[in-house]
């Protein structure tokens, strides 16, 4: 199980959040003046990196609240968690693979 | 099948380490700092800004839920009416979101030293008295249903437990428990 770090209630275990997809997705403000493509673009299409994965989650069972973490996808460990909102923070060097 | 006047009372058997506690108002108010220091007056006690951390006073505690989300309790359940339209009153135009939820959940509580054992039977949270100390209260997962849980001493923990879910809470406490007690 995975301990999650909520930015406002602390160290809970996996089971009482759940997962909200890639994070820093802004909405269209105009989503009518898209043309197909644009908006399939904006609904289906995420990254999928193999590396750091800034994603929201939610603390579903607990205070309710979506928040924004950083987890390595290939070992699964998580390097930071911020509250929505704020900016994606820069981590030490090497953690930056993005390939 | 239960008849209706065991589903429309839910009830634990009372006995020494679990019981239900009685009828209670409630109401989960939302609102920033400004809303809650209207509040807090009529309500009489303070509201934590620490997060996970109940406050208590006259009867009542207001506990701290979500960064703008407390669950409100009074034992004086005749006065659920006269306590909402005080509140609302002290509330005026703030943005806030008041809503009477008393009949939606009932309480237990667990007591004994084997308390916190009891309860990690089924819940995932450290309650070691270092980890989950006197006064703290979260909403969180007691095996499949959602429960608020509030430690009031060292050996007794409050539950906030919705309605439907009474049977299958008891239940399984009491299947947890079988390893302490004699049930």
């Amino acid at each position: 199980m995975l301990i999650i770090d909520c930015p406002y209630c602390g160290k809970r275990p996996e089971i009482e959040f759940s997962y909200g997809g890639q994070a820093h997705l802004a909405r269209p403000q105009q989503p009518a003046q898209l043309d197909d493509q644009a908006w399939a673009e904006f609904l289906y299409m995420r990254t999928n990196i193999k590396g750091v994965y800034a994603e929201r989650w939610r603390h579903a069972r607990g205070c309710g609240r979506f928040f924004n973490a950083l987890r390595d996808t290939t070992t699964d460990h998580f390097l930071a968690f911020y509250k929505t909102g704020e900016p994606r923070p820069t981590l030490p060097a090497q953690h930056e693979r993005t390939t | 099948m239960a008849d209706a006047t065991t589903r429309s009372l839910p009830s634990a058997a009372a006995t020494q380490w679990l019981m239900s506690m009685p009828p209670a108002a409630r109401f989960v108010l939302h609102g920033d700092a400004a809303a809650r220091a209207a509040a807090a007056p009529v309500w009489g006690t303070a509201f934590a800004e620490q997060a996970c951390r109940a406050e208590i006073g006259n009867g009542r505690a207001a506990l701290w839920l979500g960064p703008d989300e407390y669950l409100l309790l009074s034992a004086d359940i005749e006065s659920e009416a006269a306590l909402a339209a005080s509140l609302e009153q002290a509330l005026g135009d703030l943005p806030h979101a008041l809503v009477n939820i008393s009949h939606r959940q009932f309480a237990l509580e667990i007591r004994g030293p084997h308390a916190a054992t009891i309860l990690s039977g089924a819940c995932p949270l450290d309650l070691d008295l270092a980890e989950f100390p006197i006064g703290m209260c979260t909403r969180t997962a007691l095996a499949k249903a959602d429960i608020v849980l509030w430690r009031t001493a060292a050996e007794v923990f409050h539950l906030e437990v919705w309605r439907s879910f009474s049977g299958y809470v008891t239940g399984l406490l009491n299947e947890i428990a079988l390893e302490f007690h004699r049930v």
